[in-house]
């Protein structure tokens, strides 16, 4: 008689590691299922090119709740995350921007800029600090149920309209702008150098099928300030080993507490009986029984892939269905010869740090325009990294891996994505990278380019959404994946999500993978 | 004035932040750059290079170093080969620490022995009656402790590959460009690490040898912040902060002995007569009055203080070295002695000395928290020492 699981969970995501580890920590008997020879989803770390390792997708840390790294004591099992210092960004008349962690240091050089926006930089920190502070307790709750309100949900409502209740008026007249506003119209409230908008903005597009000037970016800019390490806000760190080592940092607290990770083992389908799961078949036919069954995986793939969509209530398949992927972004890993040279970077040390190719407002929201009608950005905004340059294990000596996040890759390209696209979106990035670091093309020793096409089909993101579905206000809280059901629960007994197409949503967090272990253990108990 | 060290051209020149302390009479730099925090990721993560010239430095030989040693250190120097370190204590005849060091065997019979503090005296005032030459070898011998995961492909890419095959506390003489240096694989770091000896007059050469030789694996020059943090992770007490060395009171309470600072297993009691034997003998028996534990602040604990005045926790960015009452049911049982945020643990860990009856890992305990000028007890556990053993450090 083959065993029966407490829980199984399909996907060995980092969220969907973080569920098996809590659970396993709980006592309960838990097995995650991997589809690829390897764990992490999209937090994963290969050597795709001899001697080079690939943080493959994503690349900084931080939005990681602090209260994970000590329940699962993460640095035991390999979590070490050091801090980048800076943001360069060149320009197109040959100066820069230079951000550093330094204060004294960053106001020198926004003075260059405007003396206006010197002073306006802190406090513009600081308000959004104020912010992040005020919505942070909302990232670690499961969210409450409007629509039909249980006990629970009435406390919780409560808790938050207590919350909301001790803002004050300023900072809760901002929340709103932050709510409804775009980057770009926010930020002109507060600066007037142009960079330096453009630099604070892409933290708003981050993810999504949206420009710099499009309502909405505003509030996923302060997702993305919502970063904390050690107590600190907005301190964007990279892990040594890539994010991967962050997975595997999970992994190893989930495996101590008994879990069994098992990869190479795609599941094909959830077993529903009488309205109820009660295992998962593989696609080798293999079968598992298990008393829970949780996905890890996006909304899309959880109910309309994995179960037989008849057995979930119409209205609610629908609302499933209107889901927003729209994949925008794609990935170019580059392993170098030597470290580039950027025309305008003042200081080598700078390389160290994040390098943004946004060198004004209208640069970015021009590649916008080629994603909207269905293109990807002839110059695309880039978000570069260089992380053998603060953890030297990455490359052989002398050598580098340079991490390149790019917006924007529509997953719905005019005539669809082929390998020649592929590489053609791939020239289009170094191309643009070319402008600003002459001579770097002569470096490339390896390229690697992931189009949103790619990370669909490598790693299951449907649409290649990096965030398992956008992080629109109308995605968010109580109604992600869909009102009624942010809870973690579907409409199928003992079937429960803990993807990123869940609260609090997507990046490194860990947030829906915990939160949906507390759900399934309360209701267990 | 202090004194420049045999390093100081190098390091003024690195030291953008300007910031020096004292050392021994010598210039060390605080942090090179204006925050800390790079140096100590490059000592956990990559690799460092801390000048520790202002060490005491002695070179004791002739037919009865080892006589000496041997009645002056706690430890069984009798069981450090040629080409082995050891780390010991020594104690006053009531068997109070004065101070601790290492002790190398280079030669048979040449020992090179370090200490925090001035020893000469000490050491001659044992040497009554024994044939044994103690020389002050501090000016002559630059030291710098090249410490990280990534400090032994350092060293060999700078002396050569067969470093390689340099143990934990082991001894080795090899060539760096051209200059005889010697090397202990030891430190302050609780990682792994080197520690080199070599002519003053060869110390700027040495330097940008090991910063050319280090350059491609992200080597950078670290000072007393940064090394502050790690040495409390690698439960390493350092002396006027953790501890007071019994020649710098007068005042018994004041003094410690190597039971209560968890250097017990460092005194060999059985290994015949040595100074404060007796006394600790006595101890044995009866058991110390204090031990030196680890305290894990618990966060949700502190958590709860700041919230009272709507605020995240704000600790401390650098370690801090201040006694801080600890308690247990609002008893006080001990101090805490230093402490610091680990941010590569990524918790608050703390050095205390408490009744052995808490001692245990895992007693609960609380330590005073100020936060706004007001004095608070957090929640903290106990725990074995040290907070960080990688497996690199001996490997
Ligand atoms: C290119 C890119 C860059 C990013 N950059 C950052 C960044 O810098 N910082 C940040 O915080 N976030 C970043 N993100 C977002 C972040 O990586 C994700 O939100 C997060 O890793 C998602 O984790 P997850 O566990 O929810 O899901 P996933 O990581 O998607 O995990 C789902 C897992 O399920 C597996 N799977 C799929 N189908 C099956 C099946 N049928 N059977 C079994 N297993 C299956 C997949 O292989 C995968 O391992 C980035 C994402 C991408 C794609």
């Amino acid at each position: 008689m083959a065993e029966i699981y407490d829980a199984v969970i399909i996907g060995g995501g980092h969220n969907g590691l973080t569920c098996a580890a809590y659970l396993a920590r709980a006592g309960r008997k838990v097995l995650v299922l991997e589809r690829r020879h390897i764990l992490g989803g999209a937090a994963v770390s290969e050597q795709i090119f001899p001697g080079f390792t690939y943080t493959v997708c994503s690349y900084v840390v931080s939005l990681l709740r602090p209260e994970i790294i000590r329940d699962l004591e993460l640095p035991r099992h390999g979590l070490q995350i050091l801090p980048l210092d800076s943001a360069f960004v060149p320009m197109e008349n040959g100066d820069h921007l230079a951000l550093w962690s330094d204060p004294a240091t960053t106001r020198t050089e926004l003075q260059r800029h405007s003396r206006r926006d010197a002073d306006a930089y802190p406090e513009f920190n600081q308000m959004m600090y104020k912010m992040g502070f005020a919505v942070k307790p909302i990232l670690g709750m499961v969210p409450p149920n409007p629509l039909s309100p249980g006990v629970d949900d009435l406390r919780r409502l409560l808790e938050l309209g207590r919350h909301a209740k001790g803002l004050d008026a300023r900072t809760f007249q901002q929340l709103t702008k932050l709510m409804t506003m775009s980057a770009t119209d926010f930020l002109d409230e507060w600066f007037e150098s142009d960079v330096l908008k453009a630099l604070t903005a892409i933290n708003g597009i981050i993810g999504t099928m949206l420009g710099p000037r499009s309502p909405g970016t505003a509030y996923v800019m302060l997702h993305h300030f919502m970063g904390e390490l050690d107590g600190a806000f907005t301190v964007w760190g990279f892990q040594k080993g890539g994010t991967g080592a962050v997975s595997n940092a999970i992994a190893g607290a989930a495996r101590q507490h008994g879990a069994v990770l098992r990869c190479n083992a795609p599941v094909a389908q959830v077993i529903v009986r009488n309205g109820q799961a009660v295992g998962v078949a593989l696609e080798s036919g293999e079968e598992i029984r298990a008393r829970t069954v949780v996905s890890g995986l996006d909304p899309r793939q959880t109910f309309l892939k994995l179960v037989d969509s008849r057995q979930l209530p119409a209205e609610f398949a629908t609302a499933i269905g209107n889901f927003k992927y729209r994949g925008s972004s794609g990935k170019v890993n580059l392993a170098l010869d030597g470290l580039p040279t950027f025309t305008s970077m003042p200081d080598r040390a700078l390389l160290q740090g994040m390098i943004e190719i946004c060198p004004s407002v209208d640069f970015v929201e021009r590649a916008y325009d080629d994603a909207k009608y269905g293109e990807f950005s002839r110059r695309p905004f880039l978000d570069v990294l260089i992380p053998s340059t603060i953890d030297p294990t990455l490359a052989p000596p002398g050598k580098h891996v340079m991490s390149i996040f790019v917006q924007y890759a529509p997953y719905k390209l005019n005539g669809g994505w082929s390998a020649q696209q592929r590489d053609a979106f791939g020239d289009a990035v170094v191309n643009t990278l070319e402008e600003f670091a002459p001579g770097i093309k002569k470096l490339i020793l390896h390229r690697q380019v992931l189009s949103p096409w790619d990370l669909e089909q490598d790693f299951g993101l449907a649409e290649g959404n990096i965030f398992h579905g956008e992080l629109t206000l109308d995605q968010i809280f109580f109604l992600r994946p869909t009102a009624g059901w942010a809870k973690f629960r579907t409409p199928i007994r003992n079937y429960y999500q803990c993807g990123s197409g869940t609260h609090p949503g997507g990046g490194i967090t860990g947030g829906p993978g915990r939160l949906a272990a507390m759900e399934i253990l309360r209701s267990s108990k | 004035m202090p004194r420049p060290s045999p390093f100081y051209s190098r390091t003024a020149a690195l030291c953008e932040s300007h910031s020096w302390q004292e050392w021994s009479g010598f210039l060390s730099a605080n942090m090179y750059e204006l925050h800390h925090l790079r140096e100590y990721y490059a000592i956990r993560t990559a690799a460092a290079l801390i000048d520790i010239s202002p060490l005491y430095k002695y070179l004791v030989h002739g037919r009865d170093a080892l006589k000496l040693l041997n009645r002056v250190m706690t430890r069984d120097i009798a069981r450090c080969a040629v080409g082995q370190v050891l780390y010991t204590p020594w104690c006053d005849e009531h068997g109070r620490i004065i101070d601790d060091g290492t002790v190398t065997q280079l030669a048979p019979g040449r020992y090179r022995v370090t200490a925090a503090d001035p020893s000469l005296r000490w050491f001659e005032d044992n040497a009554t009656g024994l044939q044994v030459q103690i020389d002050d070898i501090s000016d002559s011998l630059a030291a710098l402790a090249l410490q990280g995961p990534l400090a032994g492909e350092i060293l060999q890419q700078a002396a050569g590959p067969a470093l390689a095959q340099l143990k934990y506390f082991r001894h080795a003489s090899a060539a760096i460009a051209g200059m005889d240096v010697s090397i202990t694989r030891t430190g302050y770091t609780g990682d792994l690490g080197y520690e080199l000896f070599a002519d003053p007059a060869d110390a700027e050469r040495l330097w940008d040898a090991l910063m050319e030789a280090g350059q491609p694996r992200l080597l950078r020059a670290a000072g007393q912040l940064a090394l502050d943090m790690v040495r409390i992770e690698a439960g390493l007490l350092l002396v006027a902060v953790d501890f007071i060395s019994s020649k710098k009171t007068v005042f018994d309470v004041q003094k410690s002995t190597p039971y209560e600072l968890g250097l017990g297993w460092t005194v060999m009691l059985e290994k015949g007569n040595f100074v404060g034997r007796a006394a600790l003998a006595a101890e044995r028996e009866r058991g110390a009055a204090w031990a030196t534990v680890g305290l894990d602040v618990q966060w949700d604990s502190l958590e709860q203080i700041y919230k009272r005045y709507g605020m995240p926790i704000h600790l401390p960015e650098t370690a801090w070295g201040n006694a801080v009452p600890v308690y247990s049911d609002e008893v006080q049982i001990g101090r805490a002695t230093s402490g610091t945020w680990s941010p590569l643990l990524k918790k608050y860990v703390v050095l205390a000395r408490i009744q052995p009856q808490y001692a245990k890992p895992g007693t609960p305990v609380c330590m005073e928290a100020t936060v706004e000028a007001q004095r608070h007890m957090t929640a903290a556990r106990v725990t074995a020492l040290p907070f960080y053993n990688p497996p690199h450090k001996r490997a």
